[in-house]
């Protein structure tokens, strides 16, 4: 299983590749309000980076549920489990 | 598999992405930058930072702009950049526009609409397949069922008039995904109202229309056959988002509209280059000989190299030219085509046959020139990864697809890739190989104009030394035993031979290893000294692959061999070379790394003389690591 350490650090290549910038450090509370340019595409884009990385596929409830990082996070690391 | 396989993963992609727009925007680095495999992120990010850098479309591009109008039923914003970034990668510059949601036919029809505005060179309709199938049910009888496959089919016709009337381009009707599920079974086509059933009928109905209306077809539904429909719709995303291609499938989407936009403007490849050993057949000619080589029936491998060359004739007979590039003898890369019985291409096949030890930049440059195309409209296929980066490197313009040792993934990589995307057929093509035999004048080979230089000093090579032990000796004594070209003496010796070299204090036996930053080439090269009375230093045996060769391993060879030749004491270096018929091309190899002439025989052999008190060691880009 992915420590989340480790999720935070794929998570973190994810989000560089998608918004084009690598100063952004991701956090538990942070939610697509606080980075310019998250919107419902990137949105989407973060999902399927996510999915295509760890070879997972997300539900419709998982994918309603998530509202911050942490919350993919968490998600992720019990599919990984 | 969406994936574009093809293209070669550029390691520094990330810092050259950033670092595009820092100075001038380059869009031949923009170009480098798309011919990668990337996936739907990349994609996004590329066009963006592309976009940033050009405003608007750089003067002097070889190619026609394109504008071309996407109209749908549903999300298709995200294809976009993907279609953009297509045309990049073969350096079409695309503006592109997007209907307002779900209305194509209003805007079509309207002159003062956005459409209009915009003024599409060329219009894509991408209908989903959801919106195709409105109204059928599976409650529907027969009569119902054909009555709405009419009416629809009659519907996208009608689009294609009002586009065909609004604007002047070419149309390129998207085939319906075949997402639906089927809800009979096996037997789905005895329910008249199947939504499944109705799609397939619905691609075949539109393609005999596309047929009479000059209309391209976009085959998403052949090609989510291949790689699994479900790689390319996911029910859950059209459900919160409306898109009907899945993002992961936008690259490949992308890449099958850029090849018909390049089609149209005549940019297609014509002709594949193809390497021979182990890309053709299995092992190497000249070492392996006729009966040697992998090829027919027998084993897997050879049948591999079978289908390879089939798909390769298939290619031929509707249009595309064959060449050969290969570093060989001419005569014996010629044996298997004249002479080898599993042999599918024949020498009249290939419309340009070129094999020497020249590097094969300036051979495929000489090619194009016989053949009288650009270098632009060939597709070089390589099992070396050595020889596939020196012609990216060298001739950027040239398409050369990324593929592993396994012949399987041949015929998948040149189709996949969509390089010699076609319109038609005419009889011309079925005949064009011969054409180019008839009024084929081979040209002498220009000279070396290519920066072999640069590329050797970026491949960071690495020569491992190592003495002969038996850790070692079964390869050894393989390689002394198989070696034919590039062999200097053909002495064939056995394991006892080797660990006689290994115990005589008044010689040495050398293994040698290359490695790159492409990876480890194994060992690659064998030498045998031994000291003779008068304080010679004999080279007994100097054999090389012929893989490695034109990367100065020979000068550095060399260099180990007269700091051995001084360590036991000798004042010089002698060199043989026994001709045998497989060996010519190392005729003159003493002569060219300085040795002097002493004496010929009347079989065309020769020894040659190295006086080791006026030598100065050879200065090559292969840094010596004893190993």
């Amino acid at each position: 299983m992915a420590t989340e350490a480790e999720i935070y650090a794929a998570l973190n290549e994810i989000f560089a590749d998608v918004f084009m910038r690598d100063d952004l450090k991701l956090t538990p509370a942070l939610t697509a309000k606080d980075v310019q340019g998250w919107d419902s595409f990137k949105q989407i884009e973060i999902i399927m980076a996510t999915e295509e990385r760890y070879s997972i596929k997300f539900n419709t409830r998982e994918l309603d549920s998530l509202l911050s990082v942490g919350d993919l996070v968490k998600v992720i690391g019990t599919k990984t489990a | 598999m969406t994936e574009l396989h093809w293209l070669p993963t550029i390691a520094d992609w990330r810092p050259r992405l950033r670092a595009f727009g820092t100075d001038a925007p380059s869009w031949d680095a923009a170009v480098a930058l798309a011919n990668a495999k990337l996936n739907f992120v990349l994609t996004n990010a590329l066009d963006e930072t592309v976009r940033r850098g050009f405003p608007q479309r750089p003067e002097g591009l070889a190619t026609q702009p394109v504008r071309l109008a996407v109209l749908g039923s549903s999300t298709l914003t995200h294809l976009l950049p993907a279609i953009r970034v297509a045309g990049l990668r073969r350096g079409i510059w695309i503006d592109t526009y997007e209907n307002d949601y779900g209305q194509y036919l209003q805007e079509l029809s309207d002159p003062e609409s956005d459409l209009h505005a915009f003024k599409p060179t060329a219009v894509l309709l991408a209908f989903d397949a959801y919106h195709l199938t409105a109204g059928v049910t599976a409650g529907m009888d027969a009569a119902s069922a054909d009555a709405a496959l009419d009416e629809v089919t009659a519907h996208v016709r009608e689009t294609w008039k009002r586009a065909r009337a609004a604007f002047n381009g070419p149309i390129l009707q998207q085939a319906a995904l075949p997402l639906h599920l089927s809800v009979l079974g096996n037997n789905e086509h005895r329910l008249p109202g199947s939504r499944a059933r109705f799609v397939t009928r619905l691609n075949e109905a539109l393609r005999v229309a596309a047929e009479e209306d000059g209309v391209d077809i976009l085959a998403i539904d052949d090609r989510a056959a291949r790689d699994g429909v479900l790689k390319w719709h996911d029910a859950g995303l059209w459900h919160r988002s409306k898109q009907e291609i899945a993002p992961p499938a936008a690259p490949m989407y992308g890449d099958l509209v850029g090849r018909w936009l390049a089609a149209k403007q005549g940019r297609s490849s014509k002709c594949l280059v193809l390497d021979l050993d182990n890309t053709v057949w299995g092992g190497v000619i000249g070492d392996d000989g006729m009966e040697g080589i992998a090829l027919g029936q027998g084993s897997a491998l050879g049948e591999a190299y079978v289908a390879f060359q089939d798909y390769a004739r298939e290619l031929t007979r509707r249009g595309v030219i064959l060449a050969v590039c290969s570093k060989n003898d001419e005569a014996n890369a010629l044996e298997p085509f004249e002479k080898h019985p599993d042999m599918v291409l024949k020498r009249g096949d290939i419309a340009s046959f070129v094999a020497n030890w020249s590097n094969k930049a300036d051979n495929i440059r000489a090619i194009a020139q016989e053949l009288n195309i650009g270098l632009d409209s060939l597709v070089f296929i390589d099992d070396n990864p050595f020889e596939r980066n020196l012609v990216r490197q060298e001739l950027p313009m040239v398409a050369v697809p990324e593929v592993s040792d396994d012949p399987t993934g041949y015929p998948v990589a040149l189709s996949d890739a969509g390089y010699f995307e076609g319109l038609s057929v005419t009889d011309e093509d079925r005949e064009r190989t011969a054409q180019y035999q008839g009024n084929k004048a081979r040209e002498a080979l220009k000279a070396a104009v290519t920066d072999v230089e640069g590329y050797l000093r970026g491949l960071e090579m690495q020569l491992v030394v190592r003495p002969f032990d038996r850790v070692g000796l079964q390869r050894i004594v393989q390689l002394i035993n198989k070696s034919n070209q590039f062999n200097l003496t053909t002495k064939r010796y056995t394991d006892e031979d080797v660990l006689a070299v290994m115990a005589d204090p008044d010689a040495f036996g050398l293994q040698l290893r290359l490695l790159d930053r492409f990876g480890d080439n194994g060992v690659i090269a064998i030498v045998i000294g031994r000291l003779q009375e008068d304080h010679d230093l004999v080279i007994d045996t100097w054999l090389m692959s012929c893989r490695v060769l034109g990367r100065q391993v020979e000068p550095t060879t060399l260099n180990l061999i007269a700091a051995n030749a001084q360590r036991l004491g000798a004042r010089r270096v002698v060199g043989d070379f026994i001709p045998t018929k497989k060996n010519a091309m190392v005729k003159d190899h003493y002569a060219r790394l300085g040795f002097t002439v002493m004496e010929t025989t009347p079989e065309g052999g020769n020894r040659s003389m190295l006086d080791l008190a006026h030598y100065t060691p050879a200065e090559t880009f292969i840094h010596v690591v004893e190993g």
